[in-house]
């Protein structure tokens, strides 16, 4: 192995404990797999947590970026309530979730698309709009599912569960002077 | 007791019902809720996957918007309890990235000093701030029959672990002896409900809602009781559907805690938004519960 390749390895690990809290305590993974076996979609991920520690300290960049790992993450914190030396897991896939997206992996899954759907009302009304969500989301991404889910929206709506127009915070001006001054600072798109 | 109060988005609208049964419950247990002007959305899952500063931001907005009056803030929600909770700690424990979240306020003119706020969920204001006997002296229609399995989630109870235990919580159990229901001792109380699965992949997520459903099952139950907005949707909306996927026939109403609890309180249906669940809930509760 050449010292460049070396080094190149070394930045990645140290890119994700950069960018996730407490995310050093990576370095203390002792393999047990108790994060794998918590996971309620454990069984459906291409690596389970623990291997993606390894391949992270391994350097392998693109084989965690490219798997489906963080995108079966739901957020439910077993792994990270049970690790025995407190990784911070669940964030640990929020830091992959974000260099996926950014570095243009994630085509294999729909989170990417639906994140983007949900937070583009945020940004626009301070609020979030799951009429619009299911539109944006669902007609453009999948417009197969979103014929089955009309009956069900159907029901919602019904029941008065469903609302045709979003709600507006009287602010949106503030909020988005405070998103726009996070995104310079946060180097993020 | 007065607390700052965050909705969030879902009780605006799809969870109505949590919405009027949280206030109908909060007025006759002498809790008052101050609801935060202007609050905005806290993001849920979906902006961290995105960006962590601007994340942190949103939410910190609306712990910033907390009345200096007030020192607690309570959230019905499990993800806005969370996120809420999240923020005040990661700026409390990382104070170069709390400083740049008070950057990004300052664009607003806000600012917020970690730790001001105490982020409570609703759960704790109830059982223990208001706590057994006073609730115990005000339940005038008990749950006498009514097997109720208490469903707890996840963000609620992880991964801080100080509302609860985080794999076996209790509290909500022990509210709802209290209310004289046949607590259901559930299994599966703390596991996931597939989150935001529901929209991503199908299949996923319906086998997490099914096993829930099964192990109600099992266990007789008559009502599941939550408290987070999309435990509710994914158990209750998605109920027939998870039907037609494993050809089952579940029919289980899902309820918020605090319409049992309003129940109990002697308030009627209507006002705790009895009716809005797709699986309904008011054969049971008829047949089960006394009129008063």
């Amino acid at each position: 192995m050449s010292s460049t390749a070396r080094a190149r390895k070394h930045e990645w690990v140290d890119e994700v404990v950069a960018e996730t809290p407490n995310g050093h305590r990576l370095r203390h993974c002792i393999q047990c797999g108790t994060c794998g076996g918590s996971c309620p979609n454990g069984a459906e991920m291409d690596y389970t947590p623990r291997a993606v520690f390894n391949l992270i300290v391994a350097g392998q960049k693109d084989k965690v970026l490219s798997s489906n790992t963080m995108w079966q993450c739901v957020s439910c914190y077993f792994c990270t309530a049970r690790c025995p030396h407190q990784i911070p897991i669940t964030d640990i896939m929020y830091t992959l979730k974000r260099m996926a997206i950014r570095e243009g992996y994630g085509r294999g899954s729909d989170a990417p698309a639906l994140a983007k759907a949900f937070t583009y009302y945020v940004d626009k009304y301070g609020r979030s709009f799951e009429m619009g969500l299911a539109s944006r989301y669902h007609l453009l991404n999948r417009p197969l599912a979103a014929m089955k889910m009309g009956g069900m929206g159907f029901n919602m709506f019904k029941r008065g569960r469903m609302a045709l127009s979003p709600s507006k915070i009287r602010q949106i001006d503030q909020l988005q002077a405070i998103i726009r001054r996070a995104r310079q600072l946060g180097g993020a798109s | 007791m007065k607390y700052a109060f965050y909705p969030g988005c879902s009780l605006e609208v799809n969870a109505a019902a949590y919405d009027v049964s949280v206030r109908a419950v909060a007025r006759v247990l002498g809790i008052e809720l101050v609801e935060l002007d202007d609050w905005n959305c806290c993001g849920a899952t979906e902006y961290f996957s995105q960006d962590e500063l601007t994340a942190c931001a949103v939410i910190a907005r609306n712990l910033a918007l907390v009345e200096p009056s007030m020192d607690q803030l309570t959230a019905p929600c499990a993800a806005c309890f969370l996120n809420l909770k999240k923020v005040d700690r990661l700026m409390a424990e990382h104070p170069e990235l709390g400083g740049r979240i008070n950057e990004a306020l300052a664009a607003g003119g806000l600012h917020y000093d970690p730790g001001r706020v105490r982020v409570r969920h609703l759960l704790e204001l109830i059982h223990t701030d208001v706590g057994e006997e006073a609730i115990k002296a005000r339940v005038v229609r008990p749950l006498t029959g009514l097997r109720v399995a208490p469903y707890y989630g996840c963000q609620v109870v992880r991964p801080y672990k100080d509302v609860d235990d985080p794999e076996y919580p209790v509290k909500m159990d022990e509210l709802f002896k209290w209310l004289g229901a046949e607590v259901v001792d559930y299994p599966v109380k703390s596991h996931c409900c597939g989150g935001h699965m529901t929209q991503i992949s199908e299949p996923e997520a319906f086998e997490l809602i099914r096993r829930l459903l099964q192990s109600a099952r099992e266990y007789d139950t008559d009502v599941i009781a939550c408290l987070c907005p999309m435990c509710q949707l994914n158990m209750d909306a998605y109920q027939s559907r998870v039907n037609g996927m494993f050809n089952t026939s579940f029919s289980i109403p899902v309820l918020y805690f605090t319409q049992l609890l309003g129940l109990a309180l002697g308030l009627p249906e209507k006002e705790l938004g009895f009716g809005k669940e797709i699986v309904p809930a008011g054969p049971v509760i008829r047949a089960k519960v006394a009129a008063c």
